[in-house]
């Protein structure tokens, strides 16, 4: 995937670390409550990374877990291709911005940000240059000396952001950052946010629980579910070949029809394979050919996937597409 | 849109798989050795857990059990009923056993009937007064009952003001202050806060919604307050009598300085101190006196259970305050305006009796001094000194205590937490007399140095930290409850070690409620009677509670005791206040995480 703004080569993507998560499994209660169940991602460095999915899939805890807040019970951890499992939270230089934002309310603006620094043992002149730039990065100069129960919800984000990204992290990771903002500056951030990870070009992960912001933010995203990654993928195909019936329902909105694959020739099964397609059964549709990821064997039964975005509604006698089809219906109830 | 429509409008495949089975994620590894990640050393959790326990175990849980042992030892070792037979054979203390009950019981009562309708007033009446009733509910607490017990007996008694002005006008007198009775009088005057403040807080946590429903179902009136609001309110009520229950029946300084001796607390003291540490009658005493507080307290728990009656939702309101008609008002006003002065009466009655001259068979002192306070300042400097070092030292290890065991049951992953914060908070039902026989009986033989610990200042200190551990424990608690994890989970993220985001980030948020812990576990410490009593040993050690006992047993010790106690009285008044303020100022700083 090539991106303009990536490729315009900022120094710091040089910088950028990949993280690895191998086979990493979380149990709390002497393994009686499974967390996280065989998790492996491959996350590339620069990459802007959603883990999406509903509460209590295990978004947060793998989040946390990389943080080093949570500990496996088995897998491994590496970033930047070192194994980080054992290295305590605060040794790790991973950045994270909590989803309550956790800004010190005894501490100025200026004090937050210089947190990490000043426990970097940075020099007094280095510490005033670096917040005065991390806040000039999130436009918030005028605000150093404001406690933070005198900002907005936007203003402390921003905070937070800035106190995260003053320690130069390795890895930048946001625990659902948009939730507590109002719908119009959800949007606004949404873009902030996009804007100042690819001018970094620093490897982010994205906890959500909104499809929408992840598929709208993100270059690639893990869909989960019960402590399982069902789906890693762009946006796009996620919403075109989900795999699994989860994934078609929580990603945009879907109509599921039950249906059987054909019986066909070997011949006219090696085409339709070569179409990356298939000819299945189903009451409402009759037989239809569809586009198919993989190919699933003869007779499997299962459902239809249909996006109400790929529906159309037309008067009779409207002339149809050679690739429609075509259903007859009258209008019940509107 | 052109795409999908060329793609027979139909985008997506057959789902084979249900609905969450893995699917084959991007990396295809193989398998790789998995490293086992375990979880970073709690060493220093498991060092402060062991610690804390053992401080407890010696000084809380070892007294106590030895003086349970007592109270069935057979002296040869085995287990016997017989101290108990023994004692229910004693008229004497038949007598004094139902007296106790009489007397907590019936204070029980006598502080509900002054508190129920005060705090009905302030929660539900737009009503003038409220301030009035919060200071009714604070200013008995500053005062310590043995204290108050003397003021009372001058403005109550046989010969005091209020009988002489009734004897003079009207011919009758009113026995207020005789036996059982002053007992009941003054401690249900001392401890009605107890039940005023726990219940005005139930009423107020009741979610307006809740009556509003029983209004729109036709309940009004009487009907509506014992249908709906008392029902609701019920487990703040239990709450305050159960603890004005325990308070009472605990009480020691109230019936010695009034004079009653045939009831329990009175009795193990003189047993104790008269007869020796051997005699099994004050152990049993001290079993009967745990078992009522602890069956008190599991009533209490019984009746809470599983009715967590916060029902103030988001976004729900307190109930609207209704205006009081002009008949109800006078009665609403009558009532606070007498209950304020009977509670305000032991400390006008404690100031006027410091500056009194001569006081006896006149409603008011015939003539004023201010000597009482220089024979107070002569002879107790050193009392004051006492006081503000036991209590220094006892607030300073409970908050110590505190904030290690609210840390531990609250941060740490660590098993059998839950029974540490038990322990400490079960000291609230150890009397403190029974911790000083403990004490006295468990270190008898201990020495420091060559100085016998069971003589020493230290037992002292430590039976005040042991009594006051509780309050300290909850503050901090509070405190660090307040302090959300993220905020300490930010601080290692961005390269803090555990103490230094304990230096920079907890202690610093935490100070209010640590502070506030500490001012009230050294106010309530400094009034504390029974315990100390018993483990003084000697004038050069007794602090400034010890003191005033001591004055108020002689005629001419009065003065001078009532200005330690007024003296007293402003340390405490002055300690609760900052402490106020400063609970008031962390509610309203604390930061509102979303």
């Amino acid at each position: 995937m090539i991106d303009p703004d990536r490729s315009a080569g900022h120094a710091a993507v040089e910088g950028a670390c990949e993280v690895q998560i191998h086979h990493i499994a979380l149990s709390y209660d002497g393994g009686r409550t499974q967390v996280l169940k065989d998790i492996s991602l491959d996350i590339r460095a620069g990459e802007l990374f959603a883990l999406l999915g509903p509460s209590g899939s295990g978004k947060s805890t793998l989040l946390r877990l990389i943080a080093g807040f949570n500990t496996a019970q088995s897998g491994q951890l590496l970033v930047g291709g070192e194994d980080i499992s054992q290295v305590p939270p605060h040794q790790r230089n991973i950045g994270m911005v909590f989803q309550n934002y956790a800004l010190w309310p005894h501490m100025t603006v200026r004090d937050n940000v210089a947190f990490g620094l000043v426990e970097r043992r940075w020099a007094r002149s280095a510490i005033d240059t670096k917040v005065a730039e991390m806040l000039s990065l999130v436009g918030l100069e005028d605000y150093a000396a404001r406690r933070p129960n005198q900002l907005s919800g936007g203003q402390q984000q921003r905070v937070a952001l800035a106190r995260t990204l003053a320690i130069s992290p390795r890895v930048l990771l946001l625990d659902e950052p948009l939730s507590n903002l109002d719908a119009n500056l959800r949007v606004q951030m949404r873009e902030e946010l996009k804007r100042l990870q690819r001018r970094l070009g620093i490897t982010t992960i994205f906890v959500t629980h909104d499809q929408e912001e992840a598929l709208t933010t993100c270059d690639r995203i893990a869909v989960m579910d019960g402590g399982i990654v069902q789906q890693v993928g762009r946006p796009d195909q996620l919403y075109d070949d989900p795999v699994n019936r989860f994934v078609a329902r929580f990603i945009g909105s879907v109509n599921l029809l039950p249906a059987r694959v054909l019986r066909d020739t070997e011949a006219a099964e090696a085409v339709t394979r070569q179409l990356k397609a298939v000819r299945v059964e189903s009451d409402v549709f009759g037989i239809i050919t569809v586009p198919a990821h993989s190919v699933p064997p003869s007779e499997t039964r299962g459902e239809l996937a249909l996006r109400p975005l790929a529906m159309h509604l037309a008067p009779e006698g409207t002339a149809a597409r050679p690739d429609d089809i075509v259903i007859a219906g009258q209008i019940v109830e509107r | 849109m052109q795409l999908q429509r060329a793609q027979s409008g139909v985008a997506g495949a057959l789902d084979t798989s249900g609905s969450s089975a893995p699917s084959g994620t991007g990396t295809n590894a193989g398998k790789l050795n998995a490293g086992k990640l375990t979880a970073p050393s709690e060493a220093g959790g498991i060092a402060l857990a062991i610690a804390a326990a053992a401080f407890l175990l010696l000084f809380l849980v070892i007294p106590v059990a030895t003086v349970i042992r007592a109270a069935f030892a057979d002296g040869a070792g085995g287990l016997t009923f017989g101290h108990f037979g023994a004692f229910f054979g004693l008229t004497l203390m038949r007598e004094s056993f139902v007296n106790s009950l009489v007397v907590a019981l019936l204070s029980v009562l006598c502080a509900s009937i002054i508190a129920v309708p005060l705090a009905y007033l302030t929660a539900r009446f737009a009503f003038r007064g409220a301030l009035l009733i919060q200071t009714l509910g604070v200013l008995p607490l500053i005062m310590p009952p043995f204290v108050g017990a003397v003021a009372m007996q001058l403005i109550f008694g046989k010969s005091g003001s209020v009988n002489l002005l009734l004897s003079e006008h009207f011919d009758i007198t009113l026995p207020f202050m005789e036996g059982l009775a002053g007992v009941v009088f003054v401690e249900s005057l001392h401890y009605f806060p107890f039940i005023l403040l726990n219940l005005t807080a139930a009423l107020a946590n009741i979610d307006s919604a809740m009556e509003e429903a029983a209004q729109n179902l036709g309940s009004s009136g009487f009907a509506l307050f014992r249908r709906v609001v008392f029902p609701l309110a019920l487990p703040g009520y239990v709450a305050g009598a159960s603890l004005v229950f325990v308070k009472v029946f605990d009480d020691l300084g109230t019936p010695l300085v009034l004079n009653v001796t045939n009831m329990l607390a009175p009795q193990a003291y003189l047993r104790i101190t008269s007869v020796g540490l051997e005699d099994p009658v004050g152990y049993v005493i001290s079993v009967l006196m745990i078992a009522f507080s602890v069956l008190a307290m599991w009533l209490a728990s019984l009746t809470l259970r599983n009715r967590d009656y916060a029902t103030t939702q988001r976004g729900g309101a307190a109930a609207a305050k209704r205006a009081l008609r002009p008949w109800q008002a006078v009665l609403a006003y009558g009532w606070v305006v007498l209950m304020l002065l009977l509670t305000l009466s032991p400390h006008i009655g404690l100031l006027l009796l410091s500056f009194a001259k001569v006081w006896s068979f006149s409603p008011l002192p015939e003539a004023y001094t201010l000597e009482h306070y220089a024979t107070m300042f002569g002879d107790s400097g050193g009392m004051l000194g006492n006081t503000l070092l036991y209590c220094g030292l006892a607030a300073l290890i409970d908050v110590l205590l505190g904030v290690t065991i609210a840390w531990l049951i609250l941060r740490s992953r660590l098993p059998l937490m839950k029974s540490l914060d038990f322990i400490a908070t079960a000291s609230l039902a150890i009397p403190g007399l029974v911790l000083a026989i403990g004490y006295l009986r468990t270190f008898r033989d201990v020495e420091i140095n060559g100085v016998a610990l069971a003589g020493s200042w230290l037992l002292i200190m430590l039976a005040y930290s042991i009594r006051r551990l509780p309050y300290a424990l909850r503050a901090c608690v509070a405190a660090l409850q307040q302090v959300h994890v993220s905020l300490e989970e930010a601080a290692q993220n961005l390269g803090a070690s555990r103490t230094r985001t304990m230096q920079r980030v907890m202690v610093p948020l935490m100070a209010g409620g640590i502070l506030a812990g500490f001012v009230t576990s050294f106010i309530t410490a400094a009034v504390e009677l029974s315990a100390t009593l018993l483990l003084t040993t000697s004038q050069g050690q007794a602090p400034m509670s010890y003191g005033i006992y001591l004055y108020m047993q002689s005629i001419a010790g009065r003065g001078p005791g009532a200005a330690l106690g007024v003296l007293a009285l402003v340390v405490v008044a002055l300690g609760t206040f900052c402490a106020n303020r400063v609970m008031r100022s962390l509610q309203h700083g604390r930061q509102e995480l979303p």
